[in-house]
């Protein structure tokens, strides 16, 4: 579910959405091996006339997005100065609104107070950013290219970081670690290759840098680097370059964003469906990079499934298929050296993906089960009948507590006579313990028959384990959550709270006990590590497959009187992860490893895995231009 | 008659502040509710494990029975043996309906209510540590809790169970015997009362062991209730802890090696008593009289032990301890993330893993070294020490003055107390009734008499017809002897590791470390089915023997050397005697045989024994026991010097000759030898070979 974005005025919008579709018809009416340098000016064209704010990722993101915290400057959460929460801007449906039952969550949950706050450092300080080391060589000949690139200090801290804990929390405090020395905003494929050449030439150290949303600290400059470090902010690559409508693709520069992406293709009636929890600012280039899920991969497939051809530059040279075969068997697939390389091999420039006409209706549900095992066995039945809709999400409790106390302000007596009303049905007349049930959210997707026919089925498989349909409302926020709950954690940082999420794949059998043993080991741990109040730790279940599913878990806690709790922070997530990989648990599911998870990765996938990575490595890059040191 | 302790002030006065600020409480005079009836009686509403799923016995039973594991174990029986896999699952389910319990309150209550009036009968006191419940009680809702009692006595079997009843802790289902579940009635009350029922010998009844594991693990996974097992597996008739078994451990652990819970929590218990109920009958056992089948009316008969005054009980509970916390760096669970869950690695590969078997066995010797330090100790087992330090023909014919006993008891009390031992109420052993009272309650064993105690022989049921044989007569000292050793054994783990050092130190006849501590290490292996010794901390041991020895001021060691204090010559003689039976009873069945069935062994040994006593070769009349014959057969095996083939075992001729020459002279108790012990450590590093060279002094 996008956002509902606004930003800019809807003329211009129209505007630009009218040019965009005109500059697609053209694609359309040229023939399929569109030539490249045509391509190449137009590039250029549309560069001298689209101006920076027209774009929803302009070269200076700090206009539009926080500099130290998540998303949009003119959205986030506070408590105002009745004490309730509200969610300010205009893009979000949540915009606006009063949430009454948040600060009560939120004080007994953590036991915070509002009296005790810990707000951020508001402005970046430029003098406390360390000044860059140039290579001048490269900086005089990236001029004569035209390739715009910039050396401001705001720049480069916005490219400095992904959204770890840590990383946000430095910012917060005004710290500044190592952060790149210029950024680079290249146009197009042939840009990137020629930054590319220039950097193997004068031995500097790229960062490929997408929509900035890495959980993974893949972003982070390496310490020990001692070349200059140039970030390739990919965002200027963003145009859908052609769609394809006898094989249902679309060819689109790697830099686009997820909510770009979607709209621009939602104008000519398609979608790729491919939807990720950081849609709104991730980009193609990026998913591509770290393999990552959508919430609907259950119609559209995870990116694995989705890209259909990939072009990436290395210090090789470029490396693609020389065909759109859907399927191939010509040895090891390299798309896989591709996806997952995080950034250590090259620049993912142009990707062409499947798309899909969109979907006639959409339905979201919700099922109440009386407690998580019953939940669980129910998705596990749904995925051996091979029926889960677009989306199936079961929240634990804790969580489902949590989603309740983000209700907003309802505006009608009668709403929340109803809501009374199916809380009492739910607890006293079925007999479900409020402190153990928990409820599964639903998308459907298709035309209007089948989806309330595929309802109708999963409805009934739910009812087998004791699941309630517990209606549209309930589903639906759930969705919403799913993208205010980054801005969540800024507020929990305003009042002492730290909190992140990380994820696993698992496989069913192990599903349960995994969850019980992580959020447990959460529990202990925090105690351990001298955390004073009892911390928050939930999870999801997100994802179904045919052999597992995938597993989110939430954590958060009050870090009053701890004198270092990013470092107690890191000591318990490091636990969580142990715990997982002890219970069967993957290393990750779609938030890819980076450099937080890459001490385990030679036993995740052996001595002769790491080999293999490392000798590909070795020889696409062999001076480790992309220097990013993810992964291996 | 004076028992010990009795005297009221006195004993609430130290109830208060007994040991280590633990307070100790009488379950028969604190109970809460007035009447013994009105007690059975009272509402009982535990505070059960967060997150245990609820379910009743037969939901359990059910359960179990369909389990995936079990359906699997059963379609490959069914394989390997030809029937329809119907009717293995129906055996399988006649199996549980054999083994599983059956616990209901009412029983619990009623069980409560006879037990109460059998214990105040027979105990003056069933004190159990307030502190160690309370954290029980905690421990119960965080995390699956296992039970792990020693086994002194029958009577151990349901006081837990009513302890934990009267302070609202969930009740537990305790394994037991299949003998017990024989019982007319006893069986099924104690089935009720939560007992489940295990087969003796399981051999390889690939069957029994898939539906036992499963039925455990379930328990324990779902945290149905606490389990209370015998890690060590029977009650012990020499009332010395026994190597634990791993069967049972293993199955409890399982849910924690493969992640179904999150941790699962052991508390060990130690339970003392200051006479045991059975004293005799274990003696006679030992001796070679058939134990009584367990049966009801051999139950009423016994009922006669009743009439006796048994002095107190103690019930320890000890520290709970995590097993998540023990297997830290023991175990890698993810060893089990590429089999299915409901495949093990013991039905994979035919056993554990080498890894979890380590585990397993070190925590299951752990338990039974916490249960062993948790014990609560009177006088009366140094006393056994002392008086066992005379000879046989001392004790009976003129007898040891009291007075030198009572001061060697007080002088042992100290060494007792700097070595860690928990002794009971030692500030009144001063006390001139105190140790009056002791030798009261143990007068089938020994008499006071103007000033000098001795031993009381046994008395004959049957009027003598005929003068004693020989034979009979080194029988009718021993029971007595023995009863006086297993109470000695009772306190021998608090001096066994300096006792170790202090032989050791005259085997390697020298004050050099690394030598000590090889010697120290030989001793342990020989004697390992003996004292419990953690697998793999042999160094740890030595070290805390001289730390020991060092402490009480009878060695000073430095890092190279370790030599006697002067004036510590005391201490390493007691020490060096205390083990001197064990050495001794060894050597007997290392002589005369070379191929020996495994039911002669016993009988064989035995009369080779009485031989030896009679002629006067043998002091000590410990060789006679069963258990110390048994042992020293296993460490024959241990040290390759014994083999078994089917049902005989084969003596290594050249190993028992190496040994034997040297060991014949420790025979010759006229002057002592001193062993020099060198011995190749094969690569593996488990002992392979032995030299024996002997040095007289």
């Amino acid at each position: 579910m996008a956002a509902n974005s606004s930003g800019g005025g809807s003329s211009d919008r129209q505007r630009t959405a009218r040019q965009r579709l005109s500059v697609i018809a053209g694609h359309l009416q040229r023939p399929a091996d569109g030539d490249v340098a045509v391509l190449a000016a137009e590039c250029k064209a549309q560069e001298a006339d689209v101006s920076g704010e027209e774009k929803t990722v302009p070269r200076r993101r700090q206009e539009i997005m926080k500099w130290n915290g998540w998303g949009y400057s003119d959205s986030r959460f506070l408590f105002n100065k009745k004490g309730q929460a509200e969610f300010t801007g205009k893009r979000y449906r949540l915009s606006g609104m009063i949430i009454p039952g948040l600060k009560d969550w939120f004080e007994s949950t953590f036991g915070a107070s509002l009296q005790h706050k810990t707000p951020a450092t508001p402005i970046l300080n430029s003098s406390a950013v360390p000044p860059p080391t140039l290579n001048e060589a490269l900086v005089e000949e990236l001029k004569s290219t035209s390739i715009p690139f910039s050396h401001d200090a705001e720049d480069r801290v916005f490219r400095a970081h992904g959204h770890c804990l840590h990383e946000i929390f430095a910012l917060r405090e005004g710290k500044l670690g190592r952060v790149p020395d210029m950024v680079v905003w290249p146009n197009c494929h042939n840009d990137v290759v020629k930054i590319v050449e220039l950097a193997c030439k004068h031995n500097v150290c790229l960062i490929p840098y997408g929509g900035g949303t890495s959980v993974s600290s893949a972003l982070e400059c390496p310490r020990e680097e001692t070349r200059s470090i140039v970030s390739l902010d990919t965002s200027q690559m963003n145009r859908i370059l052609w769609i394809d409508e006898k094989n249902l693709t679309a060819h689109v520069e790697a830099g686009i964003v997820g909510q770009d992406l979607e709209r621009l293709l939602n104008e000519s009636g398609y979608c790729t469906g491919h939807e990720p929890d950081s849609m709104e600012f991730s980009s193609l280039g990026g998913w591509v990079a770290t393999r990552a899920s959508g919430m609907k991969k259950n119609i559209y497939g995870n990116i694995e499934d989705l890209v259909v051809h990939v072009k990436m530059v290395t210090p090789r040279g470029v490396i693609e298929k020389s065909c759109q075969g859907p399927r191939m068997s010509t040895g090891p697939d390299i798309h896989h050296f591709i996806m997952g390389s995080e950034g250590t091999l090259g620049v993912v420039t142009e990707v062409t993906m499947k798309i899909r006409p969109m979907p006639e209706y959409q339905k979201y549900g919700s099922v109440v089960f009386p407690n998580f095992e019953q939940g669980v066995a129910c998705l596990r039945e749904v995925a051996k009948q091979r029926c889960a809709p677009a989306s199936i999400r079961l929240m634990d409790n804790e969580q489902f507590k949590f989603g309740h106390a983000l209700k907003p302000q309802v505006s009608s007596i009668f709403t929340s006579f109803l809501d009374g009303l199916k809380k009492f049905y739910i607890t006293k007349f079925k007999g479900f313990d409020p402190n153990h049930l928990c409820v599964a959210t639903l998308l459907f997707e298709g035309d209007r028959e089948r989806v309330l026919q595929h309802e109708k089925q999963v409805y009934d498989i739910a009812a087998k384990f004791g699941g309630l349909a517990a209606g549209e409302d309930n589903g639906q926020r759930g969705y919403m959550l799913t993208f205010v709950i980054a801005y969540l954690r800024d507020l929990g940082m305003d009042y002492y709270v730290i909190g992140e999420s990380f994820e696993t794949s698992v496989p069913w059998d192990r599903v349960l006990d995994i969850c019980r043993n992580v959020k447990a080991r959460i529990v202990r741990e925090c105690k351990d590590k001298g955390v004073q109040f009892p911390p928050l730790s939930t999870c999801r279940v997100t994802q179904t497959y045919d052999a597992g599913a995938c597993v989110y878990f939430y954590f958060a806690f009050n870090y009053r009187g701890l004198s270092d709790p990013v470092h107690v922070y890191e000591q318990v997530e490091h636990a969580a992860r142990e715990e997982i990989l002890a219970n069967g648990g993957s290393l990750s599911h779609h938030h890819g490893v980076g450099k937080l998870r890459k001490e385990w990765m030679r036993e995740t996938v052996s001595d002769v895995g790491i080999g293999m990575l490392k000798s590909v490595k070795d020889y696409v890059d062999p001076n480790n231009i992309f220097g990013n040191r993810n992964l291996l | 008659m004076p028992t010990p302790l009795k005297i009221p002030s006195c004993q609430q006065r130290h109830a208060a502040g007994l040991m280590e600020d633990e307070t100790w409480v009488d379950l028969l005079k604190e109970k809460k509710d007035g009447c013994d009836l009105s007690h059975a009686c009272r509402p009982f509403n535990p505070q059960t494990y967060s997150g245990a799923s609820h379910c009743t016995t037969a939901e359990l039973n059910a359960a179990v029975l369909e389990s995936h594991f079990l359906h699997r174990v059963a379609t490959e029986v069914a394989m390997e043996t030809g029937v329809t896999v119907k009717e293995v699952k129906e055996e399988a389910r006649s199996i549980l309906e054999e083994m599983s319990q059956n616990l209901q309150l009412g029983f619990v209550r009623l069980m409560g209510f006879v037990l109460t009036k059998v214990l105040k009968r027979i105990f003056t006191g069933v004190f159990f540590n307030m502190d160690g419940l309370n954290t029980l009680q905690q421990a119960v809702k965080e995390n699956p809790v296992i039970l792990m009692p020693n086994h002194r006595s029958y009577v151990d079997f349901l006081v837990i169970s009513y302890i934990l009843f009267t302070y609202d802790i969930p009740l537990p289902v305790i394994a037991a015997g299949i003998p017990l579940a024989g019982m007319s009635i006893v069986g099924e009350i104690l089935r009720r009362s939560g007992a489940f029922f295990i087969r003796r010998s399981i051999g390889s009844d690939k069957l029994y062991w898939a539906v036992l594991s499963e039925y455990v693990r379930s328990i324990v996974r779902g945290g149905f209730a606490p389990v209370e097992f015998y890690v060590e597996g029977l009650r012990s008739r020499t009332l010395k802890s026994l190597t634990p078994k791993l069967g049972m451990m293993q199955m409890v652990l399982e849910p924690y090696f493969k992640s179904e819970v999150f941790d699962i929590t052991l508390v060990p218990i130690s339970i003392s008593y200051d006479r045991v109920l059975e004293e005799s009958l274990l003696v006679h056992e030992l001796l070679g009289v058939p134990k009584p089948k367990e049966s009801t009316a051999g139950l009423l008969k016994a009922s006669r032990v009743l009439q006796e005054d048994y002095g107190s009980m103690h019930v320890n509970f000890g520290r709970p301890l995590s097993v998540r916390q023990l297997c830290e760096g023991r175990i890698n669970r993810g060893h089990y993330n590429l089999i299915p869950r409901c495949r093990t690695h013991v039905d994979l590969v035919q056993s554990p893993t080498a890894q979890e078997q380590a585990c397993v066995s070190w925590i299951a010797h752990r338990v039974v070294r916490l249960q062993e330090q948790g014990s609560l100790l009177g006088p009366w087992p140094l006393m056994a020490c002392l008086l066992l330090r005379a000879p046989a023909a001392v004790l009976t014919g003129e007898g040891l003055p009291w007075r030198q006993l009572r001061e060697e008891t007080l002088w042992l009390r100290r060494l007792a107390l700097d070595f860690g031992a928990l002794l009971k109420f030692p500030g009144q052993w001063n006390n001139v009734c105190c140790l009056f009272s002791v030798s009261d309650l143990h007068r089938s064993v020994v008499q006071r008499k103007e000033g000098r105690i001795y031993l009381v022989e046994e008395e004959r049921d049957i009027p003598r017809k005929h003068p004693l044989s020989p034979e009979e007569g080194v029988l009718r000292t021993a029971a007595p002897l023995l009863m006086l050793a297993a109470y000695q054994n009772q306190c021998l783990h608090i001096f066994v590791r300096p006792a170790m050092l202090a032989v050791a130190a005259r085997i390697a006849g020298s004050t050099q470390r690394d030598e000590l501590l090889a010697a120290f290490c030989f001793l342990q292996v020989v004697f390992s089915n003996e004292f419990i010794f953690v697998p793999g901390r042999s160094h740890q041991d030595f070290e805390e023997a001289c730390s020991l020895l060092e402490k009480c001021g009878a060695v000073q060691a430095d890092r190279q050397e370790v030599t006697v204090a002067p004036g510590g010559q005391e201490v390493f003689s007691f020490l060096q005697e205390l083990l001197q039976p064990f050495i001794h009873s060894y050597q007997v069945p290392r002589s005369p045989f070379q191929v020996l069935t495994e039911k002669h062994f016993l009988p064989t040994v035995r009369n080779k024994a009485t031989n030896l006593i009679l002629s006067g070769d043998l002091g000590t009349y410990e060789a006679l026991s069963s258990d110390t014959q048994k042992n020293a057969l296993s460490a024959l095996r241990r040290l390759e010097a014994a083999t078994k083939l089917r049902n005989e075992y084969k003596v290594n001729l050249a190993a028992v000759r190496r040994i034997g020459d040297a060991l014949c002279e420790w025979l010759d108790r006229n002057t002592f030898i001193v062993l020099k012990v060198l011995f190749i450590t094969a690569s593996n590093g488990s002992l392979k070979a032995f030299f024996f060279s002997s040095l007289s002094l």
